[in-house]
């Protein structure tokens, strides 16, 4: 008797459900409006925007994908958004000026460059308490956990270093001197290597985590542009290990690197200023986020092409996407 | 059955454009030549691998070379117009079309094949620029070069009219030279094939607003469009009506009682 309205409503409820849960989306902070917008990766059109704290910067998500952390430089927080409702439920303890952070695989530890301090802030995202405050180089930037969880890996920009930090300890162990201003570290997914990006230096280095050695360090030259302008940030890995790709700042190119042979492939033009990186859920677009030009562009990675570039907020600067 | 000696005058036509076209191989080289100077030179000089703006049909950052074909094809259709309307004026008073205007068939109807032909010769060498343009890395979508013929054989008739236009009003513009000049070079500079009009705009209003009244403007945009497989119904409109208006225009310009009528006057 009670059966059939039940099982419509479920039914209905699943059929509403159903492209909310399956459309991708992907959302990017606009560090001078202050807010997220939000991309359906279908129709690549911006469907929403969202205010959050001030200037946010770096964004991920927590490990269950649902609930995404944002850096809020201006409000010294981290605050933690519901995907489901887009409500901030929480504002963590991130010390001064959080920029780039990183979530250990543990998906409790968050470990937070604090850029004014000179500090690297861990926080623990369920008791919301500070577990630990490092000092690093002047500056620090870049932060990565290395896949097995034993490595973060700090930048300062400043002191043109890695710093490794042992998360078992919270102890600095060692540094590695790379080329000036370093911006942004990434892990390969096995975890033996890590891709390291020098704004001034305009290289990308290639460390062996075993010796925290520099094996491999990658220039790029772009006909047309003057060397000056090619600084690199952002850095992102295929899943399947054949690409890496680095932005190149203002000289508004996506560098693609073969990431085996360490070899320049291609150079794709995006907008201005582009920083940022990410792949789609399904690895086959890769968004970067351009600050100057306020857009985000879309490289089709199987054609190695930029088939759109959409308009956000201003200066948008991370991004992450999710299923 | 009534119309076969239309047919076969349009054939006639052709195969005689076609065989000069096959004898000048110069001029061919020539007309590419231009435009690949303009895209591998010109652009070079330009430097602007930085990324022109996003404007419409583009839907992201282009390099200049990319922004710049669409209005090169319309510079070999206009280059091809112009010359192929004063060698018809020289063919009226000394060779073959003398021979032609003599048929029985209505003139408009021989200029109009001729028209046609020039038209259809013109998309053979922007095929062949587009082709080329693959080798610097400007790669339109494939379905584009389809959809683009229409908008192509369009602006070559337009274009086609105009010359004939003059060519038959205007004396003094018989000798190539006056009409690089007077017509020729304002149309193309006048025009989006260089620059987008926005950034006309930025430095000149009135500018701005001769960019785009001049027909040529319009082609361009067409084409561009087209190459993208996209329509901009404006574009075709205006296009379209320029190209009535000089047929009718050119045609009467061939009339013998007309001008007759307006020598006598």
């Amino acid at each position: 008797m009670f059966k059939p309205p039940f099982v419509k409503s479920l039914l209905l409820a699943a059929l509403l459900a159903s492209p909310v849960a399956q459309a991708a989306t992907a959302y990017v902070s606009n560090e001078k409006d202050n807010t997220l917008s939000v991309i359906d990766l279908e129709t690549l059109e911006v469907t929403q925007t969202i205010e959050v704290g001030e200037r946010p910067r770096g964004i991920i998500l927590s490990k269950d994908r649902t609930k995404l952390y944002i850096c809020a430089s201006d409000s010294d927080t981290v605050q933690v958004m519901d995907l489901a409702t887009h409500k901030i439920i929480a504002n963590l303890p991130s010390g001064e000026d959080p920029e780039q952070f990183s979530l250990h695989p543990d998906d409790r530890r968050l470990y937070i460059s604090n850029e004014d301090d000179a500090l690297v802030t861990v926080v623990d995202t369920v008791s919301h308490e500070v577990l630990a405050q490092i000092e690093v180089g002047v500056e620090p930037e870049g932060m990565a956990v290395s896949p097995d969880g034993r490595w973060a890996v700090n930048t300062s920009e400043t002191t043109s270093m890695l710093h490794w930090i042992d998360t078992e300890t919270h102890e600095l162990i060692d540094n590695t001197l790379v080329d000036q201003r370093p911006r942004h570290v990434e892990f390969t997914k096995s975890g033996d290597r890590l891709w390291g990006s020098s704004e001034i230096g305009g290289t990308v280095s290639i460390i062996n985590v075993a010796s925290r050695e520099i094996i491999k360090k990658l220039n790029f030259q772009i006909r047309g542009i003057h060397p000056d302008k090619i600084q690199p940030v952002g850095v992102k890995l295929s899943a399947d290990g054949k690409y890496a790709f680095v932005a190149l700042g203002p000289a508004n190119h996506v560098a693609v690197v073969d990431a085996s042979s360490y070899e320049v492939l291609d150079y794709l033009l995006v907008g201005r200023r582009v920083w940022h990186m990410e792949f789609t859920p399904d690895q086959k677009y890769l968004l970067t986020t351009n600050g100057v030009s306020g857009d985000v562009s879309v490289i089709d990675v199987d054609d190695m092409k930029v088939i759109k570039s959409i308009k956000v907020g201003r200066y948008p600067w991370g991004v992450v996407t999710l299923e | 059955m009534q119309l076969s000696p239309y047919t076969i005058a349009f054939t006639g036509i052709l195969k005689r454009e076609f065989l000069r076209f096959i004898h000048q191989r110069t001029r061919f080289l020539s007309a590419l030549v231009r435009p690949l100077l303009w895209l591998v030179v010109f652009a070079a000089g330009f430097r602007a691998a930085l990324g022109v703006s996003i404007i419409p049909p583009y839907q992201t950052y282009i390099t200049y070379e990319t922004y710049i074909l669409p209005g090169l094809c319309c510079m070999i259709l206009l280059f091809n117009g112009m010359q192929g309307a004063l060698s018809m004026v020289y063919d009226r008073e000394m060779g073959s079309m003398k021979v032609l205007l003599m048929s029985p068939l209505p003139r408009s109807w021989l200029l109009f094949c001729k028209l046609i032909a020039i038209a259809l010769l013109s998309l053979a060498q922007v095929y062949a620029f587009i082709a080329l343009g693959f080798l610097v890395d400007v790669e339109p979508p494939l379905i584009g070069l389809l959809t683009v013929l229409p908008a192509l054989l369009l602006t070559a008739v337009m274009l086609g009219a105009i010359g004939l236009f003059l060519s038959a009003r205007i004396r003094q513009l018989e000798n190539f030279a006056g009409v690089m000049n007077f017509v020729i070079f304002p149309m193309f500079f006048l025009s989006s094939a260089l620059y987008p009009l926005w950034k006309m705009r930025e430095s000149s209003e009135w500018l701005y607003w001769v960019c785009s009244v001049n027909p040529f403007t319009h082609a361009v945009e067409l084409v561009r469009f087209a190459l993208y497989a996209e329509l901009n119904l404006e574009a075709l409109l205006i296009t379209a009506g320029t190209t009535l208006v000089f047929t009718v225009l050119a045609l009467l310009g061939f009339n013998p009682e007309q001008a007759a009528h307006s020598k006598g006057r």
